[in-house]
């Protein structure tokens, strides 16, 4: 009787704290984490980032690589004098909470950086009509290199026609060439989504052409239990080689799972974005001698990052705990700092301040990344030359190869062209049926 | 291969996953026969117990890690079942059910604030290479996994038919009231159970971690274990096992005998498509207790 008193004192209040806890933990996760606007000749730039969920690990690196690139501008007296003033907002890898971040800024966007396909494709309609570059660097739409057809969408860089093309080249390139590719069967271990699937018109194209068979295992997510795929390619399908389409931690499981059903890890080829530290780490020893593909320099070796680390962690100010810097995903957030940057720069050049989406679109389309900048810059051999333009947005360029010791990456490759005329004739088909379905 | 080969193989690596999953059942099990509580944080325990374990392994060494994370978890447990629950008892299953949601956010939530969001390896040292026999092959670290899960399941029987306290928590499932008047103490065996649902939570949290890492998304692990439960009976410790297996045979046939047919990916599918079946043919689950209500 006591303990049932007690519960009917106590239990409404309680549960209304939990589940007040419950709402608060989500809703903070949504809410800005500083409110503050821009100082006059200030650039205020919210940011979408992925500090929690599945997928933090490599993406809260991309963010943070980002914000030291912009500490160090800022720490080296701004671009031009302006200084960039950032705010987060935390969307999990989630496209409603990603929808809900968009909203609550609104207006104030200059430039949108999800690193989520599926929230470039959810934004599309809204980042057009707000006049707002959306890009996603190697990922996001491919058909947005297109920049007639997708004025304010971009991959910046390597769409994912372009990864796939770079892929089978250079499984063609381990073979012996494009010829040796005859009757050779590729497995395709992706996730069931739009992202996963990206690969399929290119692999049937470049099948056709070098007559290899190619077949796809579609994983539902979270794609933690593959056992049963790995099963069916080494011992029903029998492949000769695998790809792997994952993200997060569905990058990691088939080392595990390769390896019990005697799969060799050396045929074994895995996207960028299944490249980084993170995706390694949980197979331990399994992911010896595992290669990925990538676009960009890691390590330390870079002096953007010497940099970086001398005026900005050294002076206390990193956004990442500094045994992070020049892992893969850091990196890859100090060369999108840099993309961001340029078109900053071109806009403030071009247009003047105060920046809005389209002076900003209008800078990144100007950004001319060859050597002799890349060099001013500290970002030699962190990221091949880029050249944007009005109809040209960036995605067609080449791959490099990393290897997994167990320990760090070590670039196996040269870079890795695609096959040009392949993606460039898919981009063509998918940008006309987009025109037309949206009657432009 | 011919198909019949290829379907043994299917049947045993879906039996080998089956018993991992009956693992994490189990921890629901537990919670729900003693309590009727829904425990939907125990996904987030066993991120929890692992990522304390992988946390602890390199400050000092895997036993003492061992250790001292089953004392993390046993006070993890405690607070939960003091702090939470007890005093929710009485009310609507639905506000416990939120109680469980909000004590899966604390967890997620700790677990990142202790030991970041970075994911860890976990090695447990077993031989990765497969078995072959008679020409099946059979996955070694599974069928490790599998005696170690089976291994554990019988302490737990063993637990409940042969001790005191085991004996008490059965009286209680049956029926608390007549079990407290009897003698039995609610609250100290409630927080046994909950205690055992967090060593429940870290064993799992270890199988899992050793096949896929330890990182956040292990705590969708836990998703697995809702098929599981609708066949085998939310309060049923053989049925947890018995359906775990089940759904393990359902996922790996189906993704590799079905899935050609629709164009793959009906892993997942399988497992829920067998929970629906039971849901409308047998709704209380294989073992599960058929509620019969005076009208």
């Amino acid at each position: 009787m006591l303990m049932r008193r007690a519960s009917i004192r106590f239990s409404p209040a309680l549960a209304t704290g939990v589940l007040a806890a419950g709402v608060l933990a989500t809703a903070s996760a949504t809410l800005p984490t500083q409110t503050s606007i821009a100082a006059e000749g200030e650039i205020y730039h919210p940011m979408l980032v992925t500090r929690t969920g599945p997928f933090a690990s490599a993406a809260s690196g991309v963010s943070s690589g980002q914000q030291d690139y912009f500490a160090l501008v800022n720490a080296n007296g701004g671009i031009d004098g302006v200084k960039i003033k950032w705010e987060e907002c935390e969307f999990g890898y989630k496209t409603p909470r990603a929808l809900e971040c968009y909203e609550r800024f609104r207006g104030k966007w200059k430039i949108v950086y999800p690193n989520s396909t599926p929230v470039i494709f959810a934004l599309s309609k809204r980042l057009t009509e707000d006049k707002v570059l959306g890009i996603n660097l190697a990922g996001g739409r491919s058909e947005s290199t297109d920049g007639t057809t997708f004025p304010y969408l971009s991959p910046v860089i390597l769409n994912f026609w372009s990864q796939a093309a770079s892929t089978i080249r250079y499984i063609a390139q381990q073979e012996g060439g494009e010829a040796k590719l005859k009757g050779r069967k590729i497995a395709f271990v992706h996730l069931d989504n739009a992202y996963g699937r990206q690969p399929f018109p290119i692999f049937d194209a470049l099948a056709k052409k070098f007559g290899f068979e190619w077949k796809s295992w579609p994983l539902a997510w979270p794609a933690l239990e593959q056992s049963a795929a790995w099963v069916d390619i080494a011992r029903r399908f029998r492949a000769d080689w695998a790809i792997q389409w994952n993200y997060g931690q569905s990058c990691n499981v088939p080392m595990t799972e390769m390896k019990k059903v005697g799969f060799p890890i050396e045929k074994f080829v895995g996207t960028l974005w299944c490249g980084s530290e993170e995706d390694v780490t949980p197979a331990g020893d399994l992911a010896k001698g595992y290669v990925s593909a990538n676009y960009h320099g890691v390590g330390l070796d870079f002096p953007v990052i010497q940099e970086i680390i001398k005026k900005v962690h050294d002076q206390g100010k990193g956004n990442i705990d500094r045994k992070r810097v020049g892992t893969v995903a850091y990196n890859r957030g100090v060369l999108t700092g840099i993309i961001i940057v340029e078109a900053f720069r071109n806009a403030i050049k071009s247009a003047g301040m105060p920046l809005d989406g389209k002076k900003v679109r209008d800078g990144f389309r100007m950004i001319k990344l060859d050597k002799k900048r890349l060099k001013e810059l500290g970002a030699e051999g962190l990221l091949p030359e880029l050249v944007f333009s009005a109809t040209y947005h960036g995605g067609i360029e080449p791959q490099l190869f990393q290897r997994w010791d167990g320990k760090t990456w070590t670039t196996i490759s040269d870079w890795v062209p695609p096959y040009e005329d392949v993606v460039k004739s898919e981009i063509k088909r998918a940008a006309a049926e987009y025109k037309k379905q949206t009657k432009q | 291969m011919n198909d019949l080969i290829y379907g043994i193989e299917l049947t045993i690596t879906g039996l080998l996953i089956g018993s991992m999953y009956s693992m994490v059942a189990l921890g629901f099990v537990l919670i729900f026969k003693a309590s009727s509580v829904f425990n939907f944080a125990q996904g987030a325990m066993t991120l929890f117990a692992a990522l304390t374990l992988v946390g602890l392994i390199p400050m000092v060494g895997f036993w003492v890690a061992l250790l001292l994370t089953v004392g993390v978890m046993g006070g993890v447990a405690v607070f939960a079942e003091r702090a939470i629950f007890r005093p929710l008892v009485g009310a609507e299953p639905l506000v416990i059910f939120v109680a469980t949601l909000g004590l899966a956010f604390i967890l997620e939530g700790s677990a990142q604030i202790f030991w970041g969001t970075q994911p860890h390896g976990l090695k447990l040292g077993l031989p990765v290479e497969p078995l072959m026999i008679g020409g099946v092959f059979v996955s070694m670290p599974d069928f490790i996994s599998a005696l170690a899960a089976a291994f554990f399941v019988i302490l737990l029987v063993l637990f409940f038919h042969k001790t005191r306290i085991g004996l008490g928590l059965r009286a209680i499932a049956d029926d608390h009231v007549a079990a407290q008047s009897m003698g039995i103490q609610l609250r100290k065996v409630w927080t046994i159970v909950w205690v055992l649902a967090g060593i429940v939570a870290l064993a799992a949290g270890m199988l899992w971690g050793a096949r896929i890492g330890v990182h956040f998304a292990m705590s969708l692990i836990a998703l697995k274990a809702l098929p599981v439960l609708i066949i085998g009976g939310i309060e049923s410790i053989p049925g947890a096992i018995v359906a775990g297996l089940i759904v393990g045979v359902a996922e790996a046939l189906g993704e590799g005998f079905i899935g050609p047919l629709v164009g793959g990916g009906v892993q997942d599918i399988m497992a829920y498509l067998v929970a629906l079946l039971f849901l409308m043919f047998r709704p209380y689950g294989l073992f599960g207790e058929e509620m019969i209500e005076r009208v």
